[in-house]
């Protein structure tokens, strides 16, 4: 940062920018410019600050002040009142809802304090289109190490030795995942780092490519040093232009640098990066899937052996990681493997991104250290259900992973143990489920995300996948028997075990966690033909109570006319016709009207 | 802002233009098939033999590409394409509530375009705002913490 007394952040994740985040910019530097306090206040796009759910969210350096859900509007008020007068807008301060209290310094909030970050150091706190800032955090300080004072081995051996494992979802050691790819000899290595985080609900890569680009290329770099490759590319979904814009400008900015291209600081190692956009395909997080998408074919799973450190981008010793996994790579380099591995679990070192998401009040994107608890994950740092609900389940890693409910909630979270749970880790998303969520449907809506994005190569998953959400869909629709729910297991069992890539082999870990969780509501739905949680619109029955006034409106709003009754008279919804759209539910003033 | 969706002479020469210019051809269908949704909106059988000629691919090979990957379309989208994000997150918080209210309100379904080429319905997977859920985008205007009575609303704007 140059010279300026005083620092507006402003998050440019495409969260915040969506929601008029731009237009905040643009009203800050322009009024900013006109009171004169331009050459004192540098206003400064930076990338997420993690706190989604207040969005768009403006941070005032040195004194940490926290603006949440700031509108084009209130900069004004901004820049006369705290920028010009030193005094802080209250209206827009954060307030802690247990205490009821306006919090200002955004260190003191509950959201942050329990957060380590390391792979999202930088996120929220540098522009990340100006390669200097990422510099003046010590950045490219770790590749300038490697290939001056490091051999590739010794790279490989500090990897190995702080425990790092691969954040995409595997857990795969990254040390001996590069150690494979250097044992290979061959005219020309590959690093690619996958960027296609396809998994819904989970956005801390494109955070991290859009808030902190260098440092995904600056561990690219060290990759390609260690195992010997000069070529890196990045696999990026096309659904994320603002991060491909930004990646892009700083690749460009690192080769103006000459940490990039030939003769890397003097040291004779040549390393370059090339993008490479995916067209959408969910399989494509898959390495060998991922490999073939990029040589412009279908995105479809071969089986391992070989593996891509033998034969992977046109046939050669390719070393895929995925954007968090890279992240963490710098910083390892810098303090050293005995730092890393002495945060988190013994088997699961360091810390992990998680994107909250889903009916809790902190949406947004946090780091911490392994070994946290589901609990203070959700009510410390996520600040517990949304509108006071029951907390029901929350389900993790996406498509592939299982559900967690109540009794997990002081479980330690790392890879092993969210595998010992019957879920994983996946990338990172966790999405957190109320009381008025439905199991069984949620199970059906990943099966028909996994029905569809299933490659077809191999039959279980392909026709499996689609078997396994019919049956669902009959659980759902209340016409289902015993018999299916028996059908649902088996079937689920043969797909993970003959299924030929990952996608298929734990398509049906949500009906296996939810079934072994919330047997009870499958029950409810086969047996007693109703919802618990009142979702599945087939099996609510809409009655109208005793407060009913006869006021007529239900009537009026009911599509097919089903609902009798005199004026002032308590009126009747004839059951056979009633289309349970809920029109009448919500139209009602009187709470009169039951959801059953 | 009408789509121009002619497939005119003209278009075809910005594709060859951008293949030529191109220092390898081999491996980059997906590339080029960006650039030709790009250039022609969609990717009609035409525009897909014309590139299987350009590549010396098999046009089986292009047609198998273009019917894998979700971001490639056959059919040409509405003037304003209507993206519900149906990630798990917008799914939680209600967004097939959302599209439905679309759907009943421009009576299409989702995938579907309008018959006079003014709206189409696209289910997204998950587009990252999920701090916005349930989320649907418009071009480039974003739309964030909807209910379903406010969809009548925001079409006002494109109608």
């Amino acid at each position: 940062m140059a010279n300026e007394k005083m620092h507006v952040l402003v998050c440019g994740g495409t969260g915040c920018l969506s929601a008029e985040g731009e237009e905040i910019i643009t009203n800050l530097k322009s009024q900013i410019a006109e009171a004169g306090l331009d050459t004192e206040v540098a206003v400064l796009k930076t990338g997420c600050f993690g706190f989604c759910e207040k969005g768009p969210i403006v941070k005032i350096l040195p004194d940490n002040t926290f603006y949440v859900r700031v509108t084009p509007e209130d900069t004004e008020e901004i820049v006369k009142e705290h920028l010009i007068k030193g005094r802080k807008v209250e209206r827009l301060l954060y307030v802690d809802p247990d205490k009821n209290e306006a919090i200002s310094d955004s260190k003191k909030m509950d959201f942050y304090k329990k957060q380590m970050r390391i792979a999202l150091r930088n996120c929220g706190f540098i522009d990340p289109a100006n390669i200097d800032e990422y510099i003046a955090r010590d950045g490219y300080m770790a590749l300038g190490k490697a290939v001056t004072d490091m051999t590739p081995d010794t790279v490989i051996q500090e990897v190995k030795d702080s425990g790092l494992r691969g954040r995409g979802g595997g857990g795969f050691p990254t040390g001996l995942k590069w150690q494979f790819a250097k044992s290979y000899d061959a005219d020309q290595k590959y690093v690619i780092c996958n960027a296609d985080e396809g998994d819904p609900g989970a956005f801390m890569d494109r955070s991290i490519l859009e808030g902190d680009p260098h440092s995904v290329i600056e561990a690219m770099a060290i990759c390609g040093y260690a195992i010997g490759a000069t070529i890196g590319r990045v696999y990026i979904r096309a659904e994320y232009p603002l991060a491909i814009k930004r990646l892009q400008y700083a690749i460009d900015e690192a080769r103006n640098y000459g940490l990039l291209g030939e003769d890397i600081l003097g040291s004779g190692f040549e390393f370059d990066i090339e993008l490479t956009l995916g067209a959408g395909a969910f399989v494509c997080g898959e390495e060998t899937a991922l490999i073939h998408s990029m040589e412009g074919k279908r995105g479809e799973p071969t089986t391992k052996p070989p593996f891509p450190a033998e034969s992977g981008y046109w046939g050669k010793p390719t070393n895929v990681n995925n954007v968090e996994t890279f992240a963490n790579i710098p910083v390892i380099l810098l303090k050293g493997a005995d730092w890393f591995s002495s945060i988190g679990t013994e088997k699961s070192t360091g810390t992990k991104v998680f994107a909250l998401a889903g009916k809790i009040n902190n949406v947004g994107l946090i780091e911490v250290p392994m070994g946290t608890t589901l609990r203070e994950v959700i009510y410390d740092i996520g600040g517990g259900i949304k509108d006071g609900k029951k907390f029901k389940a929350v389900q993790t890693g996406g498509p592939s992973g299982g559900c967690l409910t109540e009794k997990d909630l002081d479980t330690p979270i790392d890879f092993d143990n969210l595998i010992a749970k019957g879920s994983m880790m996946g990338s990172g998303g966790m999405i957190v489920v109320d009381e008025e969520s439905c199991m069984p449907a949620m199970a059906k809506f990943y099966l028909e995300f996994t029905e569809e994005e299933s490659c077809g190569k191999c039959t279980p998953c392909r026709i499996g996948t689609k078997r396994l959400s019919e049956l669902l869909e009959l659980v759902c629709n209340g016409k289902a028997e015993m018999r299916h729910l028996d059908e649902l297991k088996r079937l689920s069992r043969v797909i993970k075990d003959t299924s030929l890539c990952g996608l298929g082999q734990t398509a049906p870990n949500p009906i296996l966690s939810t079934m072994e969780a919330f047997w009870d509501e499958y029950i409810a739905h086969v047996k007693d033909k109703t919802c618990p949680a009142g979702e599945c619109s087939n099996l609510i029955k809409y009655v109208i109570n005793d407060n009913c006034i006869g006021c007529t409106v239900c009537a009026k709003v009911c599509p097919v006319e089903c609902i009798e009754g005199e004026r002032k008279q308590m009126h009747l919804i004839d059951q056979d016709e009633c289309i349970k759209c809920g029109a009448c539910y919500e139209k009602c003033k009187f709470e009169a009207i039951d959801k059953k | 802002m009408a789509v121009n969706l002619e497939l005119t002479q003209e278009k075809f020469q910005e594709l060859d233009d951008y293949v030529d210019a191109l220092p390898e051809t081999k491996g980059e269908l997906i590339k080029v098939l960006h650039k030709a949704q790009n250039i022609f909106e969609y990717l009609p059988k035409e525009v897909q033999i014309h590139v299987a000629k350009k590549l010396k691919v098999s046009t089986a090979k292009v047609f198998g590409v273009v019917t894998f990957y979700s971001f490639f379309t056959m059919e040409p989208k509405g003037e304003y394409d209507i993206n519900v994000c149906l990630g798990t997150a917008c799914y939680v918080r209600g967004a097939e509530k959302i599209a439905e209210a679309f759907s009943k309100e421009l009576g299409i379904s989702v995938g579907e375009t309008s018959a006079d080429g003014k709206f189409s319905i696209t289910g997204l997977r998950c587009i990252g705002a999920c701090g916005l859920a349930p989320v649907v985008t418009i071009g480039e205007k974003t739309y964030g913490r909807l209910t379903a009575d406010m969809v009548k609303d925001i079409l006002k704007d494109y109608k």
